[in-house]
């Protein structure tokens, strides 16, 4: 093979794996879309703050500790030494759900019915209140989260590839992030666990009626604001996992929140009320992005292309296809 | 529990009772001091030209609307308004004038939404559908079925429901609600749209759950030969208040019901 083939090859592997990243964001925002028609802009935040959480957890920090020093005078930092990751992923889990529960009784319980314009404005609210409660309950310095998933190049990989160019050339193997490869095998195993979910237990059965049509689940005995409670912690815990990746490969800091952006363009791509359309979406984004860079970037001399084509390719797909790959058509009647 | 007391209240005695509902939007009145009772068991139709306020007073009865003053005893408890969960719980299941199906599903699991609040088996057995929450399930298929056979909807069982035809669609939205093995049943303008031969098996269904079932029902229809046929009792509603009811043979001849619908006259 000749090592431009094995080029394009690893910009497509690498492209589908940052893909599966901006899937994991995007399906937090499908799965409330779905269910409340809320485009939820906090879903960003909420990554943030799950990742926020699970390391304050893992270390032992004590919550709110500047804050409390700041007013009684006290000297806490840390109430506890490192515990085990899957116990603070259990904690951070339980707290995502009393998020999604308070988050309910707080704000969406008084705004239904509400225009979706108004939904969301209510959205951006929290992603503002979240991220300060975060920042006040965690402090906003950088902090490293490692539960334990391997990251890094993997050596196999580059080993079983590098013998593969053809006779002569310099070639050195694939990179490929470990740490990708985990996220892809997670959000398969997470997406299986949602359909099957939704197909076979009458809480499925119940989301999909509230997805359908809320006044007919209300007639048959669906409580909106169980489901809605239930949307939102299950969406809380895919910002988690998201958190969780993306926590691992650049550190958690605040600028994580921005990842929503990211999940825009997989929307568009995919559709708002499509789980397959999300995680789909994203990989074209991924591969997309990683092409433009090394190809169009190559050709017209220009870098950081990456940044801003998956915008590209949602406003082409917005004047072509604005339902998305898989979104519900828009027909218009006149 | 609330179930029960439905079933308490012995068949011919009221078991709705609507005393002086009114209900306002904003500066609109829709309903006006409007008071009936609905008795167990009976076939209750209520009628009016459009925009007298039917289906407001449905919404009210399954607690989709708070009426703005009066009261509802509901099964011999008296309360303010009712709530579409607890109305639902408590054995009152309804369709919808403009069809309100959850039309990505198919006909089967559409009905088996009805059976929602009758199946008990948590959310992890039932993924794992083991053991207890497999049977369950295929318990909840059986009655399921049953409503099927009796609707004639077994060549739909695997379609989406919004790709059916309007008539099957209506019939699909009772099943739904027949699938809740409702004590009573609101049904908001069931045969609306449908040619002579649909009506006629709308009828039957409806006087089937009623006769066989004993299910309480309480109808909107603007077919007055319907209406009259099916009907043990009427309440006629007019610009939200009401003019007059009574058994099928009295509103017939009642000055003000026929007024409301073919105008005054000059005498």
């Amino acid at each position: 093979m000749s090592v431009e083939l094995l080029n394009f090859i690893e910009t497509v592997l690498n492209g589908l794996m940052s893909g599966i990243m901006y899937s994991l964001v995007a399906l937090g925002f499908v799965l409330i879309f779905k269910a409340s028609g809320v485009f939820n802009f906090a879903q960003g935040v909420f990554a943030l703050f799950a990742a926020l959480t699970l390391v304050g957890f893992q270390t032992g920090q004590v919550p709110f500790s500047h804050l409390i020093n700041e007013l009684f005078g006290t000297k806490f930092h840390h109430w506890y030494p490192e515990i085990h990751s899957f116990l603070a992923i259990f904690l951070t889990i339980l707290t995502m759900i009393v998020l999604a529960w308070i988050i309910e009784r707080l704000v969406l319980k008084h705004l239904v019915n509400q225009e979706p314009i108004i939904l969301f404005m209510a959205t951006i609210g929290l992603a503002f209140v979240l991220e300060g409660v975060g920042d006040l309950m965690w402090g906003s310095d950088v902090k490293v989260l490692d539960v334990g998933i391997p990251s890094g190049g993997s050596v196999w990989l580059e080993n079983a590839t590098i013998g593969l160019a053809s006779e002569g050339s310099e070639y050195y193997g694939m990179y490929i992030d470990v740490l990708n490869v985990w996220a892809t095998v997670i959000a398969v195993f997470l997406v299986t666990a949602l359909a099957i979910f939704s197909q076979y237990t009458k809480t499925g059965r119940a989301l999909r009626a509230v997805a359908d049509d809320h006044q007919a689940a209300l007639s048959v005995g669906i409580s909106l604001r169980t489901i809605w409670v239930f949307v939102w912690a299950m969406s809380g815990f895919i910002a988690m996992v998201a958190g969780i990746m993306w926590g691992t490969e650049s550190g958690v800091q605040f600028s994580l929140s921005l990842i929503a952006l990211k999940a825009l363009p997989v929307l568009i791509l995919g559709g708002f009320t499509s789980i397959p359309g999300a995680i789909i979406g994203g990989l074209l984004i991924g591969v997309g992005e990683k092409l433009a860079e090394i190809y169009i970037g190559g050709l017209l001399d220009i870098g950081a292309i990456e940044n801003w084509f998956a915008y590209f390719m949602a406003l082409v797909f917005l004047l072509f296809r604005p339902q998305g790959l898989f979104g519900d058509k828009i027909i218009e009647r006149v | 529990m609330s179930l029960e007391k439905i079933q308490n209240i012995s068949y011919g005695k009221n078991v709705i009772e609507l005393k002086n509902i009114s209900l306002s939007f904003g500066g609109v009145q829709a309903l006006t001091d409007v008071s009936f009772e609905v008795k167990r068991g009976e076939v209750f139709a209520i009628i009016g030209p459009n925009g007298a306020g039917k289906s407001s007073m449905l919404n009210v009865i399954n607690g989709f609307y708070k009426p703005t003053s009066g009261k509802i005893n509901f099964a011999g408890q008296e309360r303010s308004q009712m709530e579409p969960e607890f109305a639902a719980k408590s054995g009152i299941a309804r369709t919808f004038q403009n069809i309100a199906l959850f039309k990505g599903m198919s006909t089967l699991d559409n009905l088996m939404t009805g059976r929602l609040l009758k199946q008990k088996q948590n959310l992890f057995m039932q993924a794992l559908y083991y053991g207890p929450a497999e049977k369950e399930e295929s318990f909840h298929r059986e009655q399921v079925e049953k409503v099927i056979d009796f609707l004639d909807l077994q060549m739909i069982r695997r379609t989406p429901v919004g790709s059916l035809p309007y008539g099957l669609q209506k019939r699909v939205e009772l099943g739904r609600a027949l699938a809740m093995e409702p004590e009573i049943l609101l049904l908001d303008e069931p045969m609306a749209g449908m040619n002579v031969e649909e009506k006629q098996d709308m009828s039957r269904f409806v006087l089937t759950a009623n006769h066989e079932l004993k299910t309480t029902i309480v109808l909107i229809e603007h077919d007055m030969s319907v209406v009259m046929d099916i009907s043990d009792r009427i309440v006629v509603l007019d610009y939200g208040k009401k003019i007059g009811s009574g058994k099928p043979q009295e509103i017939r001849n009642d000055k003000a019901v026929i007024d409301a619908y073919l105008g005054i006259t000059d005498e």
